[in-house]
């Protein structure tokens, strides 16, 4: 798996994910110690369709009852303020977001016009140089280069946040189906999830990809939101089981407050955290993601919206001669999927009661 | 127990390789790595970039380029192609074949001719030949491709069959006949796979018995190890390498292959194969694209390219938008296309712009039609007087391929699209994968309004080309839609059944003009010469028009 | 324990069993397909319906599917329709595996001999400017789409310099006899060592590229896990014991540092797979994913259905091991 190590390997992933879906809810809790989180699964039947990754740490968590969520929240705002590396992710995102959100202002042409077409020509000059106007040059059909990558970053972004978005909406519904109404509900939904998430994340989206009847931005978008599910929904699922017992909760439950607004109103809110973090994550790789599949033609086809990844992948035939049609895409996309790979660690460490010692 | 635990895999694989080597022995021959045939003077090795893998060795079930690449080298059919032209010659046929009616055709055969498995090449094999390929069962029939276009149907359905009977007159003379007269015969005996091959072999393998299984043909045994009279035979199909090894046929009766193996590596990727060249690891690669065929010349790689004898075109279907059975309509779709600019810009240099539905080197050729001149003011006010302004056009274009005469189908496509929207049209894009629904959607079904797609010539005749395109009833084109449907389909017809060459050119150089004055079924875009590029050590490789080339003539020095 | 494996194994047929049938009514509700790819430009609509029809895929889908069950359960896996023509789709897998695995392998221990090493020493040099870089190259790392680092990789050793070939698993000219289908081990045993050592050279970039991912995660899970050991007690007492750094280090801290660094191991190795695809790809290296990509273009049903459920099983397979080994390794397990 090749373009991210924290969407690829089911008990990497799980642990993280509930590592991070407890800080919801305690402060207190144990250290994970790594070798339980594997053994424990062995001898746990109720997981056992999936084998040795699961953790205890829900489980675990949800005895223990905490409620240090706002000055966890105040202490982690504290130190992210004075982490370098922080402000560095979060530099890095905000010009990107900057960037696309106003792209085609700040753009110097129009990124679909083939303004130096006329100087194409197959054998001699295939991709038209820097000259004045145009600091980059054209890409093999005259369109200025610089015009593209930046308005690329909106579409890389749309890709990104949709994904993100579709993931996140779909692991909510699976999250919170399992977490609150427990029993059977939660046995099957969870052993769905487990079987994605068993499933290389990478080869999940290409196979959807691939199997879309025809290469869209909607497909692309599907593929990297499919995958980014389950992950949403085991961390939704374990927040929501650490908080069942938590004082708030009992709190609401023994004043009469209905089930319904209390998911909504009393325990979603307060999952919320881990939800950012885990979105600035899987932000950065959905981008990476997105990259691959265009690379191998499942992305756009329509290569009059850019996208980084699509123009890395069409300028790999160009790599020998005029290798910067590659290297410009390829370095937004590590640098934007640095900074958001920062932030969400640094956001991630912040929360995480564990390093605060 | 810990420290077996510790010892257990090391034993294991200790154990494991000791039993392995015990039967496993290496196969090699004395002489090592190269040279294995030792008399003669060592020709040496090329080794060719080939962008595909083989499908099988039986040329006559074969479909693909990459698979008669190899073939060809391997077998030789009663007639073939000059070298470097599309001009049909005498292969193993001594003489071009005559016929006073154009239905019963004698072929003087070449002689001391042998397979080479021993069998001798006579009159008997030829026509062993010819009964094996009209024989088939009902799987065979379906992956007979080749002969399913050429002569429509097989012994089952004799009737309608264009093939009728081979006779053998003499070992060295052998007369076969046709149901009908037709401009594809003889010449459609220089397609590869049309190849003789050998009669005792065939037997011996069973080559006859595909069975149909699951969703997918079995092939006999003789499909991985055929027997041919060529140049080169079969040494190898390395399939966990990828790589072909042919070997030199040193009983070969024509001139013998200077080199002692032609390997094809098979490498898909069209960058990667250019490393390979960069790095020295293969000699030659076919089809290098067309940007880098300057750094290929700066390197000193020699680039060989191809005389043009392909077609790209788009095709319009009057039937799915009906604006477009309006002459009009698509007078002005043929002025509104740049063709100069996408040629000069999109295709690599000798590439043409195209006036009509075939390349200028098939007989034929109409010389008096010239390439529609871009108008785009004309087209708008064609447009405006057929009121369709702003007609909107569902315009496809495939994606996960590339073609000969489409080197990327995106970049041709984005160059279109960009002049049909500078005539007022609203373009709908389509991309679909070339496997996944992109030929389905031209041909059974027609979903698209327009799309790209080409033709690369398989022999020297108009009939390969517009015969393909417009005669059948159900065609891409929708053309018997059109009032002139049929009228076009009857005369492509009947120009086909001439005999005379010149009175047949002049039937078909006068459909050519009604096609481009009156019709307007399509639009012919453009020609392009594919390449093949080889390092500056080969010499003797001459390109071929109809990617036929022949390595017995290469040399190669080191 | 033998009841937990019985058991796993029964739920991977169900799984397998599932799987299979979802895909083939996927594969074949999609447009296009194998005529198309057989037939190419050449198709007409006659043409179409006859091969349509020659090779069964007219009729309804579950009558399909029910023979293709059959002779599933009967070990027949299908016929390739276009990586290789007539060849048993299962073979063709056969022949592709050994090149994913030996890639995989060398992938893994090129991660782990890496990681480890400097896992352990960034955690003992916490904050200080080697771990600091260290886990600015490990995110860098991730953060560069492979098959790019794949195309540096190759121009910088195999175009710039010619130190290692660019693509394929052995030199054309190498005359190598294939016994495993692993082309090292098939040069060792054979003793041909021109061929061993050619194939090994093949295989260092696409391994290298292949290893950057699982190198990034197990670095750093080593750094996580021996930051966690140093301070637990039981380190604590062993100092205060007196014993020496070495044995400290050696026996308690390493040694159980590494217990979640083994999981993390066998859990790449499925995780390979899906990073084979683009490695293989852009080395051209014949193995499974290679072989994935093309079945995918030439819409090689029986091909596709047999690689995919082979990854399927495989990661099942993996995951079972995973467990077990555990259960061996860690006592603690062993009591519950």
């Amino acid at each position: 798996m090749p373009t991210n190590p924290f969407s690829s390997f089911g008990d990497r992933k799980k642990r993280r994910i509930d590592d991070l879906a407890a800080t919801a809810g305690d402060a207190e809790r144990q250290p994970a110690d790594d070798a339980k989180v594997g053994a424990a699964a062995t001898g746990s039947a109720q997981h056992a369709g999936n084998g040795g990754t699961q953790g205890p740490t829900v489980e675990d968590a949800g005895a223990i009852a905490g409620g240090a969520g706002q000055s966890l929240l105040a202490s982690a705002w504290e130190r992210l303020r004075r982490d370098k590396v922080f402000l560095v992710g979060a530099g890095i995102t905000l010009v990107f977001v900057l960037l696309a959100l106003f792209a085609p202002l700040i753009a110097p042409h129009d990124p679909t016009k083939g303004l130096l077409l006329n100087q194409v020509r197959q054998m001699t000059n295939p991709v038209p140089g820097a000259q004045p106007g145009f600091p980059l040059g054209g890409d093999t059909v005259g369109r200025d280069l610089l015009s593209r990558l930046i308005v690329g970053s909106r579409q890389t972004l749309i890709v990104g946040v949709f994904a993100t978005l579709g993931g996140l909406a779909g692991g909510l519904t699976l999250g919170t189906l399992a977490g609150a109404l427990g029993g059977w509900v939660d046995s099957f939904v969870m052993r769905a999830v487990d079987v994605m998430l068993s499933i290389p994340s990478l080869l999940l989206a290409i196979s959807i990809a691939a199997l879309a009847p025809e290469p869209s931005q909607i497909t692309l978008i599907i593929a990297i939101a499919v995958v980014q599910v389950p992950i949403f929904a085991r961390l939704l699922r374990g927040s929501l089981l650490a908080q069942r017992s938590s004082d708030h909760v009992l709190a609401a439950r023994a004043l009469g407050v209905r089930p319904v607004s209390i998911i909504f109103r009393h325990m979603l809110p307060n999952a919320l955290g881990p939800v950012i973090v885990q979105a600035t994550l899987v932000l950065a790789t959905s981008i990476i993601d997105a990259a691959a599949l265009s690379f191998l033609g499942l992305g756009n086809p329509d290569d009059r919206q850019p996208e980084w990844g699509a123009m890395l992948g069409t300028a790999q035939q160009y790599l020998g001669d005029y290798p910067h049609l590659a290297v410009f895409p390829a370095l937004c996309i590590i640098v934007v999927a640095l900074g958001f790979t920062l932030m969400g660690e640094s956001l991630r460490e912040a929360l995480d009661p564990k390093s605060r010692r | 127990m810990r420290q077996f635990r510790k010892a257990a895999p090391v034993a294991l694989l200790a154990v494991a390789s000791l039993a392995l080597g015990a039967c496993a022995q290496s196969d090699r021959t004395d002489g090592g790595g190269s040279g294995s045939s030792g008399a003669a003077a060592s020709g040496g090795t090329m080794t060719f970039g080939a962008a595909g893998a083989p499908k099988l060795f039986d040329p006559y079930y074969a479909t693909d380029g990459e698979t008669f690449r190899i073939t060809r080298q391997m077998f030789e059919g009663l007639l073939t192609d000059k070298p470097g032209t599309a001009e049909v010659v005498p292969g193993l046929a001594a003489e071009m074949p005559t016929s006073d009616d154009g239905k019963v055709w004698t072929f003087k055969l070449r002689t001391g001719v042998k397979f080479t498995d021993g069998t001798d090449f006579n009159a008997d094999a030829v026509c062993k030949n010819f009964t094996r390929m009209f024989d088939q069962n009902k799987a065979g029939e379906s992956a007979a491709q080749y002969w399913t276009y050429t002569m429509g149907t097989f012994k089952s359905d004799a009737a309608t069959s264009l093939y009728k009977g081979c006779e053998a007159v003499d070992p060295a003379t052998v007369k076969i006949s046709v149901n009908t007269t037709t401009s594809k015969f003889p010449v459609m005996l220089s397609l590869a796979s049309f190849g003789m091959q050998s009669p005792t072999a065939m037997d011996k393998g069973d080559a006859n018995n595909v069975k149909a299984q699951g969703d997918g043909f079995i092939f006999p045994p003789y499909a991985q190890a055929p027997v041919g009279t060529g140049p080169f035979k079969l040494e190898k199909y390395d399939e966990a390498n990828k790589t072909v090894t042919l070997v030199r046929n040193d009983t070969y009766w024509g001139e013998k292959a200077k080199l002692d193996k032609l390997i094809f590596k098979i490498i898909p990727d069209e960058s990667t194969r250019r490393q390979e060249l960069q790095a020295g690891s293969i000699d030659g690669y076919d089809l290098p694209n067309p940007v880098d065929w300057k750094g290929l010349k700066d390197d000193g790689d020699q680039l060989l390219i191809r005389p043009a004898f392909n077609i790209l075109y788009m095709g319009l279907n009057p039937e799915k938008n009906p604006k477009l059975k309006d002459l009009r309509v698509r007078q002005a779709l043929d002025m509104a296309i740049n063709r100069e600019q996408m040629v000069k810009t999109q295709l690599p240099e000798g590439a043409t712009a195209a006036s009509q539905f075939m390349p200028d080197t098939v007989k034929g050729y109409n010389t008096n039609i010239k390439v529609t001149a871009y108008d785009p003011t004309k087209a708008k006010s064609l447009l405006k007087a057929a009121g369709a302004s702003n007609m909107t056009l569902n315009f496809a274009y495939p994606t996960e391929v590339t073609r000969p005469y489409m080197p990327n189908p995106q970049k041709i496509f984005e160059a279109l699209r960009a002049n049909l929207e500078a005539v007022g049209i609203k373009v709908n894009v389509i991309a679909k994968p070339w496997n996944g629904g992109y030929l389905d959607g031209i041909s059974p079904n027609g979903a698209f309004d327009a799309w790209i797609i080409g033709w690369t010539g398989d022999y020297d005749a108009a009939d390969n080309f517009l015969g393909t395109f417009f005669t059948s009833p159900k065609n891409d084109f929708h053309t018997f839609s059109m009032p002139w449907g049929k009228t076009l389909s009857a005369s492509l017809t009947a120009a086909d059944a001439i005999v005379d060459q010149d009175q047949r050119d002049a039937a078909y150089e006068k459909i050519a003009t009604q096609i481009n004055d009156e019709y307007i079924p399509g639009l012919p875009l453009s020609s392009s010469p594919p390449a093949l590029v080889v390092g500056p050590n080969v010499k003797g490789l001459v390109a071929s028009p109809l990617t036929a080339e022949d390595f017995s003539t290469v040399t190669i020095s080191k | 324990m033998l009841r937990f494996v019985l058991r796993r194994l029964l739920q991977m047929v169900g799984v397998v069993i599932v799987l299979s049938f979802l895909l083939f009514v996927w594969l074949r509700s999609l447009p296009g397909g194998t005529v198309s790819a057989i037939l190419g430009e050449r198709a007409t609509p006659q043409t179409r319906a006859a091969l349509t029809k020659a090779l069964g895929l007219d009729q309804p889908i579950w009558v399909q599917y029910g023979s293709y069950a059959k002779r599933l359960l009967s070990g027949d896996f299908g016929v390739s329709t276009g990586v290789l023509p007539g060849t048993d789709a299962l073979d063709i897998f056969l022949t592709r595996f050994p090149a994913t695995l030996e890639l995989s392998i060398l992938a893994i221990l090129l991660a782990v001999s890496a990681a480890i090493p400097l896992g352990y020493l960034a955690a003992r040099r916490r904050a200080t400017w080697f771990d600091n870089t260290s886990i600015l190259v490990s995110l860098v790392g991730v953060a560069v789409p492979v098959f790019f680092l794949a195309f540096l990789l190759k121009y910088y050793f195999a175009i710039e310099h010619n130190w290692l070939p660019v693509s394929g698993r052995q030199s054309s000219g190498v005359d190598a006899t294939r016994v495993t289908g692993f082309f090292v081990l098939d040069g060792i045993i054979t003793q041909e060592w021109d061929a061993a050592w050619d194939a090994f050279k093949h295989l260092i970039l696409p391994a290298i590229a292949l290893a950057t991912i699982p190198f990034a995660v197990i670095f750093r899970i080593t750094r996580a896990s021996v930051l966690d050991v140093m301070e637990e007690d039981f380190v604590r007492t062993a100092r205060s014991k007196g014993l020496t750094q070495r044995v400290i280090r050696g026996r308690h801290i390493l040694r159980n540092a590494l217990l979640p660094v083994v999981t993390i191991i066998g859990l790449q190795v499925g995780g390979l797979f899906a990073g084979a695809v683009l490695t293989e790809t852009v080395f051209n290296f014949g193995g499974v994913g290679e072989t994935l990509a093309t079945a995918f273009t030439l819409r090689d049903y029986s091909v596709l259905q047999v690689i995919i459920l082979a990854a399927a099983i495989t990661y099942v397979i993996v995951n079972l091991l995973v467990d077990i080994a555990y259960a061996i390794i860690d006592p603690r397990i062993r009591t519950r």
